[in-house]
């Protein structure tokens, strides 16, 4: 299902991940959030650029164990576990959080 | 699951004529998750796989190289390279990717992932293997 | 008649490579591409198949080599690098195509 931000329109797979990651722009962040009912703080988005930037890096959307171990070394460890990060991505911070951040579904979620 | 396995994954073909190297390296990833002993060996065009400075820039392709480098933080440390295999091809371990990872419980200290083995070598890592599986 | 044979295979995995450069005669040209590639590399097991070869002319598509991180000073003396508009340059200056995939 496509979806509408900034005025323009982004083809989504089934599972509502962006087709096009070079499509991505933060507007589109802010509407998958808002349709998950959640409103993006700036700890939402410093994991959704972390994302971001370990997708450049190794060209694949982590696993949640491996997000939330990474996290930790990066950005400490009262952010590097689990509870924190479903706080922020109650559906998962592997799934939700790569959703927005315009990734696709993480390599080892199962 | 109570008991840990040891899986061999055996990578033989080079990287972007077929689409074995990165089955493999998605099926790496995914068997990660499971917490088993892993590891992978590199014979045969397989050693292609993890050349360093690849760039598929004109060829449409998905580079995935860089990918190689996120196997140390699914806690794949052990990369078999074989020597023979090497030496065929007119290459040296210099001209692979420095593949590392970083081991938690001595402060993330860095360390080497590849260990270059004889067919020999790697012919007994595959019999202590429990599952060896083949791309 | 002249031929531009092309090997698309590793050396290493398949025999096109030396099966193109058997009926590679005088005059003849290879090109390597894809998994080929490889098989323009000097330093091999096979290299000396490829480099013996006299008066055939060696090409190896760049953009191939590039992806697979194969520098060009490892590539056996006399190879010459084309892009894909000399892929279709030799394609059209030879007389025919044998693709040995």
């Amino acid at each position: 299902m496509p979806i509408e931000a900034n005025g323009k329109t982004f083809e989504t797979d089934e599972e509502g991940y962006l087709v096009n990651l070079s499509d991505w722009e933060p507007a589109i962040a802010e509407v998958m959030a808002a349709q998950d009912e959640l409103e993006l703080t700036d700890e939402h988005w410093e994991i959704i650029n972390f994302l971001r930037e370990y997708y450049d890096e190794y060209q694949i959307a982590p696993a949640v164990r491996v997000l939330t171990k990474a996290v930790g070394k990066k950005l400490g460890k009262d952010k590097g576990n689990s509870k924190y990060l479903y706080s922020l991505f109650p559906y998962g911070p592997g799934k939700q959080a790569c959703r927005f951040a315009g990734l696709p579904k993480p390599t080892g979620c199962i | 699951m109570s008991e840990t396995k040891k899986f061999m994954y055996l990578n033989r073909r080079p990287p972007y004529g077929t689409i074995y190297a990165w089955e493999s390296l998605e099926v790496v990833l995914i068997g990660a998750a499971f917490e088993q002993d892993v590891s992978l060996a590199f014979l045969d065009d397989g050693v292609y796989q993890i050349m360093k400075g690849q760039d598929t820039g004109e060829v449409d392709m998905k580079n995935f190289s860089p990918t190689y480098s996120a196997l140390g933080d699914y806690e794949v440390t052990k990369l078999y390279v074989e020597k023979e295999s090497l030496e065929e091809r007119g290459l040296s371990i210099d001209d692979l990717m420095h593949l590392t990872w970083e081991d938690e419980d001595e402060d993330w200290a860095e360390k080497d992932s590849i260990q270059v083995v004889t067919r020999a070598e790697l012919a007994k890592l595959m019999d202590e293997q429990d599952v060896v599986f083949s791309f | 008649m002249s031929i531009l044979h092309t090997v698309n295979k590793s050396p290493f995995e398949k025999s096109s490579m030396a099966s193109a450069m058997a009926h590679a005669a005088d005059g003849s040209a290879v090109l390597f591409y894809e998994d080929g590639v490889y098989a323009a590399t000097k330093g091999t097991s096979l290299s000396d198949t490829v480099s013996s070869a006299d008066g055939v002319k060696l090409y190896v598509l760049g953009p191939d080599l590039k992806a697979r991180g194969v520098a060009e000073d490892r590539l056996i003396d006399g190879v010459q690098v084309v892009d894909y508009t000399g892929f279709v340059d030799l394609a059209t200056e030879y007389d025919k195509v044998v693709a040995w995939v």
